[in-house]
């Protein structure tokens, strides 16, 4: 049934094959699942074979993929259990009064988009996105990653506004905390 | 207004509109405080980060 592919096509996806496990785990949290939209993904891209230059195949791919993943949540989300539970580590952050411990106050990054080329920061990123707890992590990339609108994720996962918003709030509350202990505080190189 | 208050409603500034009431009194808020300041500013920052995420190699 692929007759029409193209066998450079097929190398090139090869190519970028890990990246869009490391994609799809980030959303998913699940290593078999994420195996299976990635193929999904890649069988369906040889199939239709109508993207037109080949600089164009890699975002294509991805495309396709990032519809797959909002299938699986989709799907995956008609049985929902997301309980809203305290969060210690937040809570920690702020004295009684509501204001910063000193300890917490977040740090000057000076000028963050400089760590954009270092591939350190990079990783350690993707360390800190997979050390999200799950439910703030998936409202979080399904808002951040997928594009989706704080309703439609709501609607989706079938969770209340309010509710929607406090999981988004924890989510950047523990990257940003990540971010500035393992790398904004460890000086950037350059 | 607080700074575990302000953070709430800088993360939710990302995802929706606030009310007038609302904005006015983050801004008075962010104008006396630098931690919050600084928040602000990451919060656009892993933004930016998150949508490189799939671009860059």
């Amino acid at each position: 049934m692929n007759n029409n592919n193209n066998p450079e096509h097929s190398e090139q996806i090869a190519a970028f094959h890990h990246e869009m496990l490391r994609f799809a785990y980030l959303q998913l949290r699940d290593r078999s699942l994420s195996e299976d939209v990635t193929q999904e993904a890649i069988t369906s891209a040889l199939e239709r074979n109508n993207y037109r230059a080949d600089g164009e195949l890699r975002s294509w791919v991805f495309a396709i993929l990032r519809h797959k993943i909002i299938d699986c949540i989709r799907e995956r989300s008609r049985h929902p259990s997301t309980q809203i539970e305290h969060d210690e580590q937040l809570e920690q952050q702020f004295k009684q009064n509501g204001h910063w411990h000193r300890d917490h106050r977040p740090a000057d990054w000076h000028n963050p988009e400089d760590s954009f080329s270092n591939s350190q920061f990079w990783l350690i990123f993707e360390t800190c996105l997979n050390q999200l707890p799950e439910s703030p992590a998936r409202v979080f990339m399904m808002r951040e990653h997928l594009g989706l609108e704080v309703r439609e994720i709501c609607r989706e996962l079938t969770i209340s506004e309010s509710n929607c918003w406090v999981l988004m709030h924890r989510a950047r509350m523990r990257l940003r905390k990540c971010l500035e202990i393992n790398f904004m505080q460890q000086g950037q190189p350059g | 207004m607080n700074c575990k208050h302000a953070t709430q409603l800088m993360s939710q500034a990302q995802d929706r509109s606030l009310s007038r009431r609302e904005r006015l009194a983050l801004k008075l808020h962010l104008m006396i405080c630098r931690g919050c300041n600084n928040y602000n500013k990451h919060l656009g920052f892993i933004r930016k980060a998150i949508r490189q995420l799939g671009t860059h190699k």
